[in-house]
């Protein structure tokens, strides 16, 4: 009985659920319950679970405010898409243990390119408060998307085209498990301590000696890492990088999924990045369309796709104003926190 | 490079015009800022809203031809994109704004993050606006003209953005400093709790200053469309962002600081804009993070240190 023992510590417990999460999924698709294009929905879920977890290390335990944060996944993205596609030229028909290690290689490659630019957005909050903050990342993502436009090499305005598509479930599975084990980890640290110590009072952590400069670096650097990655990811899977996937619109809909699910709650950004992809993806197309089947003949309009922003918009709006702690609000499910807390 | 020719003052009058444009949403960004330090995101889309509201406007005058005096007509276009833009600056205000005054200020924020994307995306959901690019009816406004000035090319547009903006900033300068309400914005800016238990209704005060902004944004909108005829729902973005940098780099919070940031900005963009134009598209950001870093309170603004 010792065995079972080992699996009430909450580690050990975090694996198994992760791992029970992947078998079910794999599972569903070997008797093609889930394929195609609900199996797309669950990997493009559980790379916004990367995406806002990330950005919860920033906005909600450290208490920043980043609204550019695919500008870092643009980083990653464009950097791990040029090695694999223009440089390495690699391609699906390659046996596998070829393309995998170096795929995972661009990943890193991405992901530590996008840490260098976050770390040097970083730099500039040390004089800045929250509010310039973001005004500064959200003119760092429109000059990223700018540049991008006017590099011909990786395609500029058309997109970097033609990307093999090596991301695949149990890959990104991977990469998801990895994030959310660095980023629980870091948080119930000492080091995570200190982002929290930030976000409730920068003078007053500042006076029992936080270094809060550094921790507010760090964040912006850890954050833009893991964004890098999930840029890597995404691009591999759809298999096109275009600038347009890294403007205002989709920074806004990770910032949406990490006040839905709670700043400061990691398991709250994972429930909120899985409610609202399968709601984008799968639920509003339908609930639209049923919409239009009535507005058409009533009004002479459709109620196309392009109203889910309207809707998005008046759910961050509607929550801010009834309940602004988000899902969670700080509390997290407890295999996400380690032991003694 | 031909140093005299970009250096010159054709450019110099194009910057002029598109700071007068800039200065009139820096205006509403600062004075907001300057009562109830919320960065009003949503600010770029009152400007937005301005420019539609006179579009649909000018498409009336353009096909009935009603023979109205044109001069007229521009004065009711300057009147309608006003009212727009009040209306919906006071509602966002009342609507979202307002119950988030005494929580963190995050929350409002993240709030005008939303009340912005909600309009830009409102707008382009609808079918009768709908996210292209649509043609300015800037000649059934107010015709152009140009006039040729010593090799300079100057049109009437120039003159009217020019003067528009000037008029505007005079009257709020006078609105500021020599009416009691004025005086009340003032207090409430220094300090809102003394300026309450002097029975100052805060909450009007406030609203007063949305609607002024929101006024202002709504006519730049106006300029701007008559300017650059091309009017589609996210143009708010960019100019907003770069009226807020205008805002900053004159000092938040301060009124002239406004006006001297915004113009500066325009020529620098302008002069930018004429050597490359990545450059103009980046310059405004590079200033923002210079003016952070090496003098965060703006050029006309004064140091504080922070209070605990």
């Amino acid at each position: 009985m010792k065995f079972l023992n080992f699996f009430k510590k909450s580690t050990p417990q975090f694996f198994m659920y992760c791992l029970a999460f992947y078998l079910v999924i794999l599972l569903l698709n070997q008797f093609d319950i889930i394929s195609g294009y609900p199996l797309l929905i669950i990997e493009i879920s559980l790379i916004y679970v990367i995406l806002a977890t990330s950005l919860n290390l920033i906005n909600g335990f450290t208490g920043q405010f980043s609204i550019g944060h695919m500008g870092f996944a643009a980083v990653g993205a464009y950097v791990s898409g040029t090695l694999t596609t223009l440089i390495w030229k690699l391609s699906v028909d390659q046996p596998i243990y070829q393309t995998v290690p170096l795929f995972v290689v661009a990943l890193l490659l991405g992901g530590i390119a996008a840490a260098l630019v976050g770390f040097l957005i970083g730099l500039p909050t040390l004089r800045l408060r929250g509010d310039y903050l973001a005004i500064v990342t959200l003119g760092f993502g429109e000059i990223i998307r700018t540049i991008i436009n006017n590099i011909d090499y990786v395609g500029g305005p058309r997109g970097l085209l033609g990307i093999p598509q090596l991301s695949n479930f149990t890959l990104i599975t991977i990469f998801t498990v990895l994030t959310l084990y660095v980023l629980r980890s870091l948080i119930f640290s000492s080091h995570g301590r200190a982002f929290i110590s930030v976000r409730e009072d920068e003078v007053a952590s500042e006076l029992v000696g936080v270094n809060t400069t550094r921790y507010k670096v760090m964040a912006f650097t850890i954050g833009a890492f893991f964004a890098g990655i999930a840029g890597g990811l995404l691009c591999h899977l759809i298999q096109i990088a275009h600038p347009t996937q890294f403007g205002f619109l989709p920074s806004f809909m990770v910032l949406v999924i990490v006040y839905l699910g709670g700043m400061g709650s990691l398991t709250g950004s994972v429930i909120a990045a899985f409610l609202l992809t399968i709601l984008e993806k799968y639920l509003l197309p339908m609930g639209l369309q049923a919409l239009s089947s009535w507005t058409l003949p009533a009004f002479g309009f459709q109620v196309g796709v392009e109203w889910r922003m309207v809707i998005y918009a008046l759910l961050l709006i509607i929550m801010m104003l009834f309940r602004p702690e988000g899902i969670m609000g700080m509390k997290e499910a407890k295999f996400m926190m380690p032991e003694e807390h | 490079m031909d140093l005299s020719a970009v250096f010159n003052f054709q450019q110099l009058v194009n910057g002029l015009q598109l700071g007068a444009i800039y200065a009139l949403i820096a205006l509403g960004y600062t004075m907001v800022y300057g009562i109830i330090r919320l960065i009003n995101f949503a600010h770029g889309d009152f400007y937005m809203i301005g420019a539609y509201s006179v579009y649909f406007f000018g498409i009336y005058f353009l096909t009935a031809h009603t023979g109205i005096n044109p001069i007229l007509v521009f004065i009711m276009a300057i009147i309608i994109s006003m009212a727009a833009g009040a209306l919906i600056a006071v509602l966002a205000n009342q609507i979202a704004y307002k119950p988030l005054r005494y929580r963190p200020r995050l929350s409002a924020l993240i709030t005008a993050v939303g009340v912005s994307m909600f309009l830009e995306y409102f707008f382009s959901s609808l079918p009768f606006i709908g996210p292209s690019y649509l043609a300015f009816p800037n000649d059934a406004i107010i015709p152009r003209t140009e006039y040729l000035l010593g090799g300079v090319h100057l049109n009437n547009y120039q003159i009217i953005d020019l003067g528009v903006a000037i008029l505007l900033m005079g009257f709020l300068t006078w609105f500021v400093r020599g009416t009691m309400t004025g005086k009340a914005m003032r207090a409430v800016s220094l300090d809102k709790d003394a300026s309450k238990l002097m029975g100052i209704d805060i909450e009007k005060i406030i609203m007063i200053t949305f609607l002024i902004g929101g006024a202002f944004a709504g006519v730049a909108g106006l300029l701007a469309g008559i300017t650059y005829p091309r009017i589609n729902p996210y143009m708010g973005i960019l100019p907003g962002l770069k009226a807020f940098v205008a805002a900053v780099l004159g000092g938040i919070g301060i009124i002239p600081g406004a006006m001297l940031g915004a113009f500066l900005l325009g020529i620098a963009e302008v002069f930018a804009t004429s050597f490359n134009s990545l450059l103009g598209e980046g310059i405004a950001f590079a200033i923002l993070i210079l003016v952070l870093i090496f003098r965060p309170q703006g050029l006309l603004g004064e140091k504080t240190a922070e209070k605990v």
